[in-house]
């Protein structure tokens, strides 16, 4: 089976972002008995948002499992089922719900594997959203993958597109370690081409999403839209722009990264977390330290507003990343003003 | 309703008086829920909103029998809890479109209203979010020893969440004013709660000591006189209860759940609408008691109306909080 790093693959077909993370799932399921799913209201409800729809008819409801409304207990039973021989992924609806979940993923399955001396390993995959612009307000808006992306021993993966989605999601269940994978609610209805064969695609490798010469924009999740966005304003004004996506938080593909900045020679970090102690700051100083005698300006970076995400419609579309904010700073960055 | 005017009758009569209000409170629950449906399906309301209709007697029976100065907390489907707790429906609506003239100046919207005024402490859009707050709340009440209690709403689903029993453990130790409620409305979203929680709902309270009890959640007198022993119990400095009040949810999870069918049948939405609606079942015990007459009731009902339709207007004419209000209120 390919390991698909590339967008080529010889057939496509168009599905939503929700439909690829289903395909990825059934998948799995039919290649491994032991991968089951854990969450609530997963079943016979295919989650709020209907991602998992009709993996209950397909797989029973002995491996598409609705627990109660007890986050630290499901994903407790998650990482020692995983310790234990299956390969649990465990679902939580909104990525706020994370909080109960800590101490099980941070202080357990981070650490067994390395606590134990490698005797132990938990190979389990926690599913979840994040993102704002739902007007749900600050405690179903948050996107806290900085939080797992900071400790040792646990991977994190956000895809941007339906096709990488698909790709990553299928390693995700099949590594050998606790990954947590964010997906962002406003991306579910997304559409992009997806390979009809089968295919993962490894963690690590950033993917070049537009090639360009002037500025590079890295962008993760759905923040990849915006900054395609911005490209496409700021190729009207005569500016070349990069947007690599790292896919992975941890392991980042420093090196692509570092490569984009030194062809560029500049460039703005994009990502929906808050800014403060946030992914753009350590991958803006990855590249700052890569690229240094490259750059022609400071590594600017562009995340969520430091408040909790509010209601008000107006307030909270100034919280996050748009396109129109990233052409604007990335046209000054360039000394365009 | 003749375990109502039992129930009644072993307590002190309620003044006519309290009744009215009570009515009129579920009234302004009712109606100004069916206003928020309304809000959402012409599109003007953003987001989405968990209805209280069909539990409009937990509410009001338990927060009739609280001071102002009693807390509450309260949940993602918190409006009727506000309501009856005091608050007026003009700045709640405000802050569901996301108005600074709303309690929380549209900050919070639907799920997060708070008002100090009344004593709430705020709805929640975690499950189980407030447990601790209003454990919290009644640990400082018995530090004031002013004799105020606190009483933390929850759904059954939130009987999932370890905090809840954490807290209860501490209250139970400590003996501290707080009333447990849970709203048993049958369904966890989408999920039948016998598919979710394992044995009795009671036993979870009765396991550390505390006073347990079950009432039917449709009749608000039955409520009321239960809430008021448990107040009074709290009140004495004698801790802690837990009571589960039993009760249907007339609509979906939230305002987008329209076809409900592959989690419960139509057939049985409908016999609750017809047999047990706490409003008609209200109205029909004032009549036949001769409390109030059905013109009387239905006056109120229209009092109502004209206040929801004013409140409504008021909201949607409000303005938007000015944008660089984003940044105020992080901190105190
Ligand atoms: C910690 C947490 N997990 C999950 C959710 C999503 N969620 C919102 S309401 C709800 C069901 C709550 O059921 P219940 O407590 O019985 O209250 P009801 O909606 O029936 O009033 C769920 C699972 C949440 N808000 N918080």
């Amino acid at each position: 089976m390919p390991e698909s790093t590339t967008k080529t693959a010889s057939a496509t077909r168009e599905l939503t972002f929700a439909q690829a993370v289903n395909e990825a799932l059934a998948e799995e399921m039919r290649r491994d008995k032991r991968v089951c799913i854990l969450g609530e209201d997963v079943a016979e409800a295919g989650t709020p948002f209907k991602v998992l729809s009709g993996l209950v008819q397909e797989f029973g409801v002995e491996r598409v499992i609705d627990t109660p409304i007890s986050e630290a207990g499901f994903t407790g039973v998650g990482v020692g089922a995983a310790m234990t021989g299956m390969r649990p992924v465990v679902d939580i609806m909104f990525g706020d719900f994370l909080t109960l979940t800590m101490d099980q993923m941070v202080n357990q399955a981070a650490k067994v594997h390395y606590m134990s001396g490698g005797k132990w390993k938990v190979p389990m995959v926690l599913r979840t959203t994040l993102g704002a612009s739902r007007r749900s307000a600050a405690q179903h808006s948050q996107s806290l993958h900085a939080w797992f992306s900071h400790v040792p021993g646990l991977k994190v993966v956000m895809p941007s597109t339906p096709w990488d989605a698909k790709g990553l999601l299928k390693s995700a269940i099949r590594d050998e370690n606790p990954v947590v994978f964010f997906e962002d609610k406003m991306m579910y209805k997304l559409k992009g081409p997806v390979p009809a064969e089968e295919y993962t695609i490894p963690f690590g490798v950033a993917d070049v999403k537009r090639e360009g010469e002037d500025i590079t924009l890295v962008a993760t999740s759905s923040m990849v839209q915006v900054a395609l966005e911005a490209a496409e304003l700021l190729e009207a004004v005569g500016i070349s722009a990069e947007v690599i996506d790292p896919r992975t938080m941890w392991p980042l593909d420093e090196k692509a990264l570092i490569e984009s900045a030194k062809k560029t020679s500049r460039v703005m970090v994009i990502d929906e977390g808050y800014e403060r102690y946030g992914v753009t700051a350590e991958i803006a100083s990855v590249i700052a330290e890569g690229a240094f005698f490259d750059l022609e300006a400071p590594v600017k970076r562009l995340g969520a507003m430091h408040v909790p995400i509010p209601f008000s419609p107006p307030l909270e579309d100034v919280t996050v990343p748009t396109g129109p904010g990233v052409f604007a700073a990335a046209k000054k960055l360039c000394g365009k003003s | 309703m003749s375990t109502v005017a039992n129930q009644t009758g072993a307590e002190a009569p309620v003044k006519k008086e309290k009744l009215l209000e009570m009515y009129r409170r579920m009234q302004m629950i009712r109606q100004f829920e069916e206003q928020v449906n309304e809000l959402y399906t012409r599109a003007l309301m953003p987001g989405l909103a968990h209805l209280y209709i069909g539990e409009e007697a937990v509410a009001v029976g338990i927060c009739e029998a609280l001071n102002v100065d009693d807390y509450i907390t309260s949940t993602h489907r918190g409006h009727g809890h506000c309501v009856a707790k005091g608050a007026s429906p003009d700045r709640m609506f405000a802050e569901l479109l996301g108005k600074e003239a709303g309690y929380c100046k549209g900050k919070g919207g639907s799920m997060h209203i708070a008002d100090p005024a009344t004593g709430n402490l705020g709805a929640n859009a975690i499950v189980a979010g407030s447990a601790g707050i209003a454990t919290g709340a009644a640990f400082s009440a018995k530090h004031a020893g002013k004799g105020q209690v606190a009483v933390c709403f929850f759904g059954e689903g939130a009987l999932g969440q370890g905090v809840v029993y954490e807290v209860m453990n501490l209250a139970a130790l400590w003996k501290l004013p707080v009333i447990y409620v849970c709203e048993n409305n049958l369904y966890t979203e989408y999920t039948h709660f016998s598919e979710t929680l394992a044995g009795d709902l009671l036993q979870r309270g009765t396991a550390f000591g505390v006073p347990s009890e079950a009432v039917d959640g449709q009749d608000v007198m039955a409520v009321n006189n239960v809430a008021k022993r448990m107040i009074a119990r709290a009140r004495a400095g004698e801790g802690p209860s837990f009571l589960v009040c039993n009760t249907y949810r007339y609509t979906g999870h939230h305002v987008g759940d329209i076809n409900r069918e592959y989690y419960r049948s139509k057939q049985e939405e409908q016999e609750w609408k017809t047999s047990r609606d706490p409003i008609k079942l209200l109205t029909k015990w004032l009549t036949e008691q001769g409390h109030a007459s059905t013109e009387e009731l239905s006056g109120i009902a229209q009092e109502v109306a004209a206040e929801m339709k004013a409140a409504v207007e008021f909201a949607i004419a409000s303005p938007y909080p000015a944008i660089d209000k984003v940044a105020q209120d992080v901190y105190a």
